[in-house]
Formats: C-alpha cells, structure tokens, sequence
C-alpha cells in the first residue's frame, strides 16, 4: 500500500453517510498560479490590491452573461438533497463539501451584495462580506469540486455547482488568484499544442514507436499518422494517450480499428490536445481559445470529419461546445456527426457488421483473447451527466457497454446507484489531478472505490474499464492506496485492441500451421 | 370604516403590487440573461416535446428530488400538493359566483390543510434533526417555515375551530378587487383571522425577495430546460458572438 500522510477511508459493504466534520479539509488547497502563468491567460498576475472590489464587479458581470448562475444562486431552497451526494463530502466528512455549502461560499457574497434581503438582512438569510477569510475559503473548496455534476441530478431545480465552481474559479482569476495546475497547462497548450507540452517530433517517435509496436504483435503495417494532409478524419486525443499507460494502449486500438475501417485517418500536432482546462476554470474566452486551435487543424489539414479519443470533460467541450465555440463546422462531411467520439465510430461498425457472415465484418473479433478479465466499467462524469453518444439519450451508457460485450466474455456492473447518471467521480477531475491534492483524490475516490470492492468481491471483477484520460491517471495513481494494483484499469479500446483479429494478422493457429508446415 | 379595515385595505393593496412588480422583475431578468452553453444534465430530451415533458415532471412530481432523498419528498410533496388544493378552495373568497368545481370539492378540499401541515412539520423536523441540513439552514429557513405553519394553522382554527364572519371576509375583499370603497364592510376583528391575513400579506411581500424564487426559477434552469441537440444546431448567444468579430 502506498504511504500516506493521512487516514485512507474504511471501505464499507453498504454505503455510509457520514456525520458532518466541520473543518476537516480546511486545509486542502492546490498551489497558486505564478505571475507568468496568469498573465500568459489574460489575468493579473498576483492578487491584485482592489481584489475586493473587482471580485464583486467579476460577479455582477458573470450574473449577467450566465443565466445559469443567477438563477441557480436564487433558487436554492436549502432541502439537503444534495447534501449525501458529493464524493468530496462522503471521503472527508466536511460540511463544506456539500454541494449546498459549497454553492453558499459564493451564494452568501452574491446575497450580501446583489439581493434586497442581504443587504439589509444580512443575518437573517446567511449573507456575509467578501472577507479574506471567505476568500480563502473560496480558493480551498472551489477546487475541492471536480464539477462532476453529480448533485445536478438531485436537485429539484437542477442547480448544478459545477456552473458555480467555474464562476467561481473565473472570479479569482480575474483578481489574479489562479490555480497553478489548470493556468500552467492552459499556457501549454497555447505554446505548444496539449497538456503535456509534447512538441511535434516527440509526437513523431511515439507514433513510430506504436507503429512498430503492432507490426512485431501482429505483423501487421498499422500507421499511426501525424498531420497528414488530405486525410479523410481527424483525431483528436488527449495527449496522456501518447504515452501514459493505460492510455496508450487505447489510443493503439483507436488506429487498429480505423485500420480495419480502411479509412484516411491523421493526428495533428496542432491540436495534439482533446482537453479543454479553459472550461475547469470557467473562462469562455480561454476555452474558445483552445478550441479554435482543433479549427485551425481541421482547416489546415482539409479533413472532412473530427473523432474524439477517450476523454471525459473533452467529450464534454467536443459534444456539448464545440459547434458553439468553434463552428459552424459548414466544411465537413455533415452524413456523420460532428464531432463524433470515437466509440461512436467504432459502435457503427459493429452494427453494421451484425448479422453478417464472419468473413464479410470489417471488424473482427477474438473475444477470447479478454478471457484473462473480469471487466467492469466506469462510466465518466462529463460523459455521463453533461454529453450524449448515439442519436438516443442515454446512449453514452449503452455504447460503451455493448462494445465491451462484443470483445470480452466477461462483464459486470457496478451498484446501480454508482453507475450512469448517479455515477461517482474518479476523484481527480475538474482540475484538481494534481500531486498537492493528493489526500483529497484518495478520500473523494472512496464511493467508486466500495462500488469496485463489492463487484470484485461478488463477481469476480479483475479490470475497470474507462473512457476518460483523467479517470484512468487517477485510478492508477491512487489504487494503490486502497492496496490495489494500477494495472486493473485499462482502456476501453485496450479492449478492443486485444480482441480485434486485423486483416492478415497472424493468429496463433496460424503460427502453429506455419510450424507444423516447417516440420 | 374602522382602522383595522383601512390597514389591511392598504397592506393588501401594497402586497399585491410587490409581489406581481417583484416578480415580474424578476422573471424578466431570468429571461434576458442568456445561458452561452448547452448544459443540460443528461441524459436529456433531444425534443422541444421531451423538454416539456421533463419539466412536467419536474413541476408536478419533483423527479429529481424523489430520486434524492425519500424523506424530503414525502413530505415536500404533500406540502406543495396540498398547499394548491387549499389555494384553489379559497377562490371561493374571490368568486361571485364561486365556480361549480370550486364549490363541490371543497369540503373535501379542506381536510388537506392537515396533509399540508403534516408536511411543513416534516421538513422543519428533518431541518432540524438532520446534521447536514441543520449546517446549511440559516434563520430565515426556519423562519419561512415557521411562517407558512403559522398561515397554516390559523387557516385551520378559522376552518374547524372558531368560525369568522367569512362573509364579510369576502365582501371586505371583493371591494378591494374591484376597487370599490363606497359599501366596504369593516373587516373582522376576529385576532386569528387578523393573524392570518396578516401572515399571507408578509408572504406575499417577501416571495420575489427570498428563496420562494424557486418557483419561477426552475422554468429557467438550464439544466432542465435546455433540448439535447448541441451537435445538431448551432447555439451562440449575442455577447458570445460579438468574440467572434
């Protein structure tokens, strides 16, 4: 088990609401953007002397450009259904992890200053004065939310505290308090292309890497192409698939798969980068910014459709924004959508192979070759709560699932209550996978951590399957916590990868004939 | 006409005027605020038909919060369901003359003020006992409760205890409706009634200033009301637009 400097949670057969800890992760704070960061995204570099004043005057000018947030600080009538819902609160006990709480950091300021009742009535209705200490509070707690929207669900009004964290963030931004993890990587993906800040031939010899990869495990001649121009399909893919594991393993199944499809496939160094950390920190601009880039890469290399890898919060900025930040997408091939995810893609093959002779599928699969696991799969936030797959809602629950059912034998669900729209954060999004919130990880990781326990307990579950780059880095970072190996996460088209039999490959039978021939 | 008529004449009047010029203010900064994403909690209705039907559920059944918590349901739901019962026997008070399904469901009606005080007691119980909710309630959560109790059980004591003078209630406020001052009958000086009345003119002045914005507010939540179909047709709003010259 890994070593920690705080209590890892007691995981429990039945899920446990646990009694409020006032003040139990009053400490918990990421580390403060440097001057270069902030400036790089258009903010004051520190915190600015008036920062009173200009957070009020951020807030009034936030109130009136998202409905969403003036209507979701009025209308919160405090029924506490939300209160049990939060990973955060059910890892560390602490009543300001409560959705509601949470909300009421920035609700009691907007009250004191925007509202007839907190400005006379301060004590009456719970509004208080923008005090350093709130600011505090403020940074501490509004980067202890992974806007998951996990309480959204709940809410008889639909208040979701992710739109409150994000205006909140954007208010601090703008009086020069940023987050140094979400600012030092937004100024990555300007300078260089993605997160991680890969320049192009880095990309380059990774890609030749996998290409050489696949051809010793298969014999097969698999491109995995970089800026190809006249390419049919972009992919976009978060720049963890690269290298990381279990990612890059997703990403060799996304290029066997396109493979098989036969279809003109490239990456683009340009947009080497699927997340979008502009909507983590709530800023619109920094968010259009960086989907402007995927245009950019699109234009350039003249493709005619864009794929999404496996990433959560970027399907969400694909799916959900990105037609509004970056369109209209007039120049592409409108038969398919736009953009369309890259389970989505592979979902359609499948389809369309149903029912047809084996020799005739474009895909084809050796399902035994999954036989070594029990999968389970984890299904994202923002995939699940704030994006769709397929022309039906709900189909980012179903899509995923039926691909894992056409390459493995095995699969078990989770505890209903933990799965699709209830599902619980892997406890690293929304800007917080970062190695200083590492207590926070570990204990907001606990609800999917008992939902796993009992599926490996009951159905022998081995592996948790996932479509997001943050959940799959969490989880493996943080399962050895809770005294489990990281190599029980794999990718969804890891999946696929094992399984899939590519054109000409040889198989282990046909090894054994070949020998057999020799002899 | 006695002073307490004159009072009550104005309280209402004034009432009247903030609670429709408060609210109204308010549903018209809702409704010019653009939503810039599509944010809908999903899965979402990809029709304008399904939004309406969510939103139908929402309203009538308070989907998400029985998916939320039992308790808060139960008790929230019978609360809100009677709470309308009750208001729509009272047009009885406002009627001349009083509609056919007005007059035939009330005496049944009027048993549903127990289901809505049951309810209120539920909620200030579970405000009050259960840890997380005693943390986030601040006085004027209870105090809304303790107010909507107090309209509540003096409605009650009027109805089954101690019978006023409902028809010169009525007459006191048909003239107000129809502004005639002339042949206002003086209202009683019953105290419960006073109470009562009194207690529903503070409701109604403090509704656009306080949490009741609920009401309107869920029309307006754009998790709830926005149609699935970001991919499909291009949603910009103005000052969003504007980035792109």
């Amino acid at each position: 088990m890994a070593k920690a400097e705080f209590e890892i949670p007691e995981l429990k057969e039945y899920p446990e609401i646990p009694p409020i800890q006032p003040g139990a992760m009053a400490h918990s704070k990421p580390y403060v953007a440097k001057v270069d960061f902030q400036e790089a995204l258009g903010f004051p570099g520190e915190l600015i002397d008036d920062w009173h004043d200009k957070a009020i005057e951020a807030m009034g000018d936030l109130l009136g450009k998202y409905r969403s947030l003036q209507v979701f600080l009025d209308s919160c009538v405090k029924c506490g259904s939300c209160t049990d819902k939060c990973h955060y609160y059910l890892g560390t006990s602490d009543p300001k992890n409560m959705p509601v709480a949470r909300q009421d950091l920035l609700r009691k300021v907007y009250r004191r200053h925007f509202t007839f009742a907190g400005k006379y009535f301060p004590k009456l209705v719970g509004a208080t004065d923008l005090t350093e200490e709130v600011l505090e509070d403020w940074y501490n707690y509004f980067h202890q939310c992974s806007q998951c929207r996990r309480c959204s669900v709940f809410c008889p009004y639909g208040i979701d505290t992710a739109e409150i964290s994000m205006a909140a963030r954007e208010i601090m931004d703008r009086i020069g308090l940023g987050q140094k993890y979400c600012n030092e990587i937004i100024g990555k993906v300007f300078r260089i292309g993605n997160n991680l800040g890969l320049p192009g031939p880095a990309l380059e010899d990774t890609l030749e890497g996998l290409e050489e990869d696949v051809m010793d495990e298969t014999g097969v001649e698999v491109k995995y192409p970089l800026d190809k121009k006249g390419a049919d399909i972009l992919l976009v893919t978060p720049s963890a698939d690269f290298f990381a594991e279990p990612h890059v393993d997703g990403l060799i199944g996304y290029g066997k798969v396109f493979h098989e499809a036969g279809v003109n496939w490239t990456l683009s160094s340009k947009a080497s980068e699927a997340a979008n950390f502009g909507m983590f920190i709530g800023s619109y601009e920094n968010m259009r910014k960086i989907s402007l880039r995927i245009r950019e890469a699109a234009l350039e290399l003249g493709v005619k459709r864009i794929v999404f890898g496996e990433c959560g919060h970027a399907w969400r900025v694909a799916y959900s924004f990105l037609n509004t930040l970056a369109g209209p997408w007039d120049f592409l091939d409108q038969n398919y959508p736009i953009p369309q995810h890259v389970c989505e893609f592979t979902y359609d093959l499948i389809k369309k192979d149903e029912g047809k002779p084996e020799e005739e599928k474009v895909l084809k699969f050796d399902k035994s070759e999954n036989d070594d696991m029990v999968v389970t799969f984890h299904d994202s936030c923002n995939v699940a709560r704030a994006s769709r797959m397929g022309d039906f809602p709900g189909g980012q629950f179903v899509i995923p699932r039926e691909i894992i059912k056409t390459v493995c034998n095995n699969f078990a669900d989770m505890d209903p209550d933990t799965v699709y729209e209830k599902t619980f954060c892997c406890g690293g999004g929304g800007g917080l996978l970062t190695d200083e919130l590492m207590e926070l990880r570990v204990k907001g990781a606990k609800p999917r951590m008992e939902a796993l326990k009992n599926v490996i307990e009951e159905d022998g579950v081995t592996h948790m399957a996932m479509i997001c780059a943050i959940c799959k880095a969490q989880f493996t970072k943080i399962l050895p916590y809770y005294g489990r190996g990281m190599d029980m996460i794999v990718s969804l088209h890891q999946l696929v990868s094992n399984a899939i039999v590519l054109t000409g490959q040889q198989t282990e039978d046909d090894e054994e004939e070949t020998e057999a021939e020799a002899e | 006409m006695s002073f307490l008529t004159v009072a009550f004449a104005a309280l209402f009047y004034a009432a009247t005027v903030l609670l429709v010029v408060g609210l109204a203010r308010r549903i018209y900064i809702y409704w010019k605020t653009p939503a810039p994403l599509k944010i809908p909690t999903t899965p979402a209705p990809v029709t304008t038909g399904g939004v309406v039907l969510r939103m139908f559920r929402e309203v009538v059944f308070f989907e998400s919060l029985f998916k939320g918590s039992k308790w808060t349901w139960l008790f929230g739901w019978v609360f809100h369901m009677a709470l309308f019962a009750v208001l729509f026997r009272h047009l009885r008070y406002f009627q001349e003359p009083v509609w056919g399904i007005v007059e035939w469901t009330g005496p049944l009606i009027k048993y549903l003020a127990f289901a809505m005080l049951i309810g209120l007691l539920g909620l200030l119980a579970r405000r009050y006992f259960v840890d997380r909710v005693r943390y986030i309630s601040a006085p004027s959560d209870y105090l809304m409760l303790l107010l909507l109790l107090g309209i509540g059980i003096s409605g009650a004591l009027t109805t089954f205890v101690t019978h006023t003078d409902v028809v010169a209630v009525k007459s006191f406020f048909r003239h107000l409706m129809t502004f005639n001052f002339q042949t206002m009958p003086n209202l009683p000086g019953d105290p419960l009634m006073v109470a009562h009345l009194g207690m529903v003119a503070l409701l109604m002045i403090i509704f656009p200033i306080s949490k009741l914005l609920h009401a309107p507010g869920v029309f307006f939540s754009p998790t709830r009301n926005q149609v699935d179909n970001p991919r499909e047709k291009r949603h910009i709003v103005d000052w969003a637009r504007k980035l792109e010259q």
